[in-house]
């Protein structure tokens, strides 16, 4: 494993461009001063409850999520590269999961092995020629991406089927502007607010045909799910209903919501409900928080579900080393953004190296998610290296291997002060009647030393994430009583 | 609006108003608690406002080693549904639920309110029970503001409104209930003192002496806080307020419900003072609050969701301090 890209310290010692704007004001202002906004910043993250129950502990214990008070900044040159990479990744992988459900040309030209596809768990034959509109499958995706020891980016995983963290983008900046309103007058951040009110456009373009003023609603399992504030926050800020499974029902191939009034027909579902528990008459039949009759409802074409069912099969990990071959088949074009180089043990040969390095690389469980069923070998025991070591022998197929990666780090403000720690990026793209990005997305942070899990169940944090305007990389004249 | 918005809506203004009430029955108890009264009295008022709060039934069950302590019991008791810290805790859970539906404003005004109590539920000493009071109050009247100046007039905002005035009504009539029953099982008829404390902590004192310029009676007290429209937490009025907020979201099957306020609005507007003496009043306030629990249970089936809404408080059995005279 190499050194580590900094984000704001340049190998000549000093801030890079970008990040000269934040840190002269960081040397004027001094660190001293960052702790007591950081309490005061957690301090209105619980008034404001942006908060989630933790479960088997004491009645009313609600935890937040660890907020840096260090923006993670981003030139805009970098940002635009970026951005088009990413449009060109979500573009090829929704071509691709309309291409699964309805016609298999990939697989017949023999770029995707088919049984990759076909056996996968998250493939889902009940959905195979359903007419999608504008064949869109992820109107939401939230894409891993981090920068290699070299300063390239790199996608890291694609979360194609109820990506969350959108909130915290929304609610971080919300936030940093309330603690440091000055450096927003210094630096010219480019604003991500209007976030909602691009998402509710892109669920209401794809709203059943001959709809011309679609009832969008969005579909929460319910108050105790751990990101139930972001779902009361997005309905909030796009003006629709938050509703539960038990607020729907389907009655003759239409869906509508149990009002006050009667019942109301609902056109487009923003569903935040995995796809197993949708419909129990189709997937889980123990499902409570779904709606029976949905995947009928939306056979007839009466009802948008978006997500639609079945696009984890477009980020399932053994599907991800695919992705550029998808970019070249679909679109004709080289990857702007690469792939971590993956090793697919289900190959002979990447079994084989692997099994011979597994102190140096990070072996992931394909259906694994949320940090968990990891090895991360530069850091894992010898007994630790030798169980996963079994485990794979198992189930060789059930694994990927990368190179472990030095995440790039950013100052994060630690006990003894600023400190590197590593971080990855999950920006939001939005695909209906075209793709559209906020200028960001969530930045993660692992807050323990030398850790590169920035999963929030594992001790992750967030920070701010500012793409810089154009000409937004040189301040703006320092205002008089700055200096 | 969603039938389950409504209903956590609904619910949550009521468990305000609960927290509320429970609140300044409270008060009063420890305000009576400084008069220099018998033991026996102190007993009695201390028991009448346990049965009027209908929390007597589950005192008389809690574990046999708890202390005997009906203030904190009725405050802090958290194994009690009924308690000002059970009812704030299931406002904020209601709201929690569609704080989405809410001003953001009014949501973090109730968790403020939920992380204070919290913070003194922890706490210890004399001192907490009357910074629980004064937090409720206060952030009563808050949350209540909040909800005037920052919502639209939609069915959101009447849904609430329904909820607080009808709890309301239920409140008034059982604090009145708690002092009438305590005065009525007294040797020597009711205590003056006792209704003066009640006028204090319904914020009335002031009101009754322009009203009324004379010597406080308890069938003064009855006819204000029962027949007159122009007090605020009269039964009258309250009746007028959830009438008008039911008008505004009538469906086709609310008739009946409509036909049962409106029944009961007449009854208050027609009342007479007379009818309202020493002997007659408790039964006259368990009739209202059996009235007001069938409102209760009527907006539920016509415009929320049927599954099981918690249990209303019991109905004290009538006049219990009467039968032992």
């Amino acid at each position: 494993m190499t050194r580590a890209y900094d984000e704001m310290i340049g190998t000549d010692g000093r801030a890079r461009p970008h990040y000269r704007a934040y840190s002269d004001w960081l040397l004027a202002r001094g660190v001293e001063q960052l702790p007591a906004k950081s309490a005061e910043a957690d301090a209105l993250f619980h008034r404001f409850g942006i908060t989630f129950a933790v479960y088997g502990q004491a009645e009313g214990t609600e935890r937040l999520i660890p907020f840096d008070v260090v923006p993670r900044v981003l030139p805009a040159a970098e940002w635009s590269l970026l951005a088009a990479g990413l449009k060109q990744r979500v573009s090829a992988l929704n071509a691709f999961i309309a291409d699964v459900y309805d016609g298999q040309d990939i697989l017949r030209a023999g770029r995707i092995p088919a049984e990759q596809v076909l056996g996968n768990s998250q493939y889902r034959p009940e959905v195979a020629g359903i007419a999608v509109p504008g064949r869109i499958y992820a109107h939401i995706a939230g894409i891993d991406v981090i920068r290699g020891d070299d300063g390239r980016f790199l996608v890291l995983e694609d979360n194609l089927r109820v990506p969350s963290g959108v909130s915290y983008m929304l609610e971080n900046r919300r936030m940093m502007m309330r603690l440091f309103p000055e450096l927003f007058a210094r630096c010219q951040v480019a604003p991500v607010e209007h976030y909602p009110e691009g998402l509710l456009a892109n669920l209401t373009s794809v709203a059943p045909r001959g709809v011309d003023h679609p009832s969008v609603v969005l579909l929460t399992p319910g108050a105790y799910n751990s990101a139930y504030f972001e779902h009361a926050f997005l309905a909030q800020q796009m003006g629709i209903e938050l509703v539960e499974g038990q607020d729907l029902f389907v009655r003759d191939e239409i869906v509508y919501m149990r009002t006050t009034r009667g019942p109301q027909r609902v056109d487009v579902i923003y569903r935040r409900i995995d796809d197993d528990f949708l419909d129990p008459q189709v997937f889980r039949s123990d499902s409570t928080l779904g709606v029976p009759g949905l995947m009928q409802a939306c056979r007839a074409g009466t009802v948008t579900i978006a997500n639609a069912v079945g696009t984890g099969i477009a980020d399932d990990k053994s599907i991800y080393p695919y992705v550029p071959e998808m970019i070249r088949f679909y679109l004709g074009q080289e990857p702007l953004i690469d792939n971590v180089p993956t090793r697919v043990l289900r190959n002979p040969d990447d079994l084989a190296y692997t099994l011979a390095h597994l102190d140096e690389l990070v072996v992931k469980e394909v259906h694994g998610a949320g940090g968990y069923g990891m090895l991360i070998g530069p850091m894992a025991t010898r007994e630790e290296i030798e169980s996963f070591r079994a485990r794979i022998l198992a189930n060789p197929s059930g694994y990927i291997a990368q190179p472990t990666l030095a995440l790039s780090v950013c100052p994060t403000l630690v006990q003894a002060g600023l400190a590197p720690r590593h971080i990855d990026l999950r920006p939001f793209v939005l695909s209906g009647r075209e793709i559209t990005i906020v200028p960001g997305g969530l930045t993660r942070v692992a807050l323990r030393e030398g850790s590169l899990v920035v999963n929030s169940s594992q001790g992750g944090g967030t920070k701010d994430t500012w793409v810089l305007e154009p000409d937004g990389t040189k301040p703006r004249a320092p205002e008089t009583d700055d200096a | 609006m969603l039938s389950r918005t409504a209903d956590h809506l609904y619910w949550m203004a009521r468990y305000l108003e609960r927290a509320e009430t429970v609140a300044r029955a409270l008060e009063a108890e420890q305000q009576l608690s400084m008069l220099p009264r018998p033991a026996e009295a102190a007993i009695r008022s201390r028991r009448a406002t346990l049965v009027a709060l209908g929390a007597h039934e589950d005192y008389d069950e809690r574990s046999p080693d708890a202390a005997d302590d009906v203030l904190e019991f009725l405050a802090f008791g958290r194994e009690y549904a009924g308690s000002i810290v059970a009812c704030i805790s299931q406002a904020r859970e209601n709201a929690r639920a569609v704080r989405g539906a809410v001003a953001s404003e009014a949501w973090e005004t109730i968790n403020a309110a939920w992380l204070e109590m919290r913070a003194l539920e922890r706490r210890k000493g004399v001192e907490r029970a009357r910074l629980l009071f004064e937090l409720v109050r206060t952030r009563a009247h808050t949350i209540r503001g909040v909800t005037v100046v920052a919502m639209l007039r939609d069915e959101a905002f009447h849904f609430m409104r329904m909820g607080t005035f009808l709890e309301r009504a239920d409140g008034t009539a059982r604090l009145l209930d708690a002092r009438s029953a305590s005065g009525a099982a007294g040797e020597h008829g009711s205590d003056p003192h006792e209704w003066t404390v009640l006028l204090r902590t319904l914020s009335a004192f002031e009101a009754y002496r322009r009203l009324f310029r004379e010597a406080v009676t308890p069938q003064r007290v009855a006819e204000m806080f029962i027949l007159r429209p122009d007090v605020p937490r009269s039964l009258r009025r309250c009746l007028i307020e959830v009438r008008e907020n039911l008008r505004a979201v009538s469906n086709s099957a609310s008739a009946e419900t409509e036909r049962r306020v409106g029944s009961l609005q007449a009854q208050l507007q027609f009342g007479l003072p007379a009818e309202l003496t020493a002997a007659q009043l408790p039964a006259y306030l368990t009739d209202k609050v059996e009235q007001l629990a069938r409102i209760g249970a009527g907006i539920a089936r016509d415009f929320l969701v049927p599954a099981d809404p918690p249990p209303p408080r019991p109905v004290k059995p009538v006049a219990e301090g009467a039968q032992q005279q």
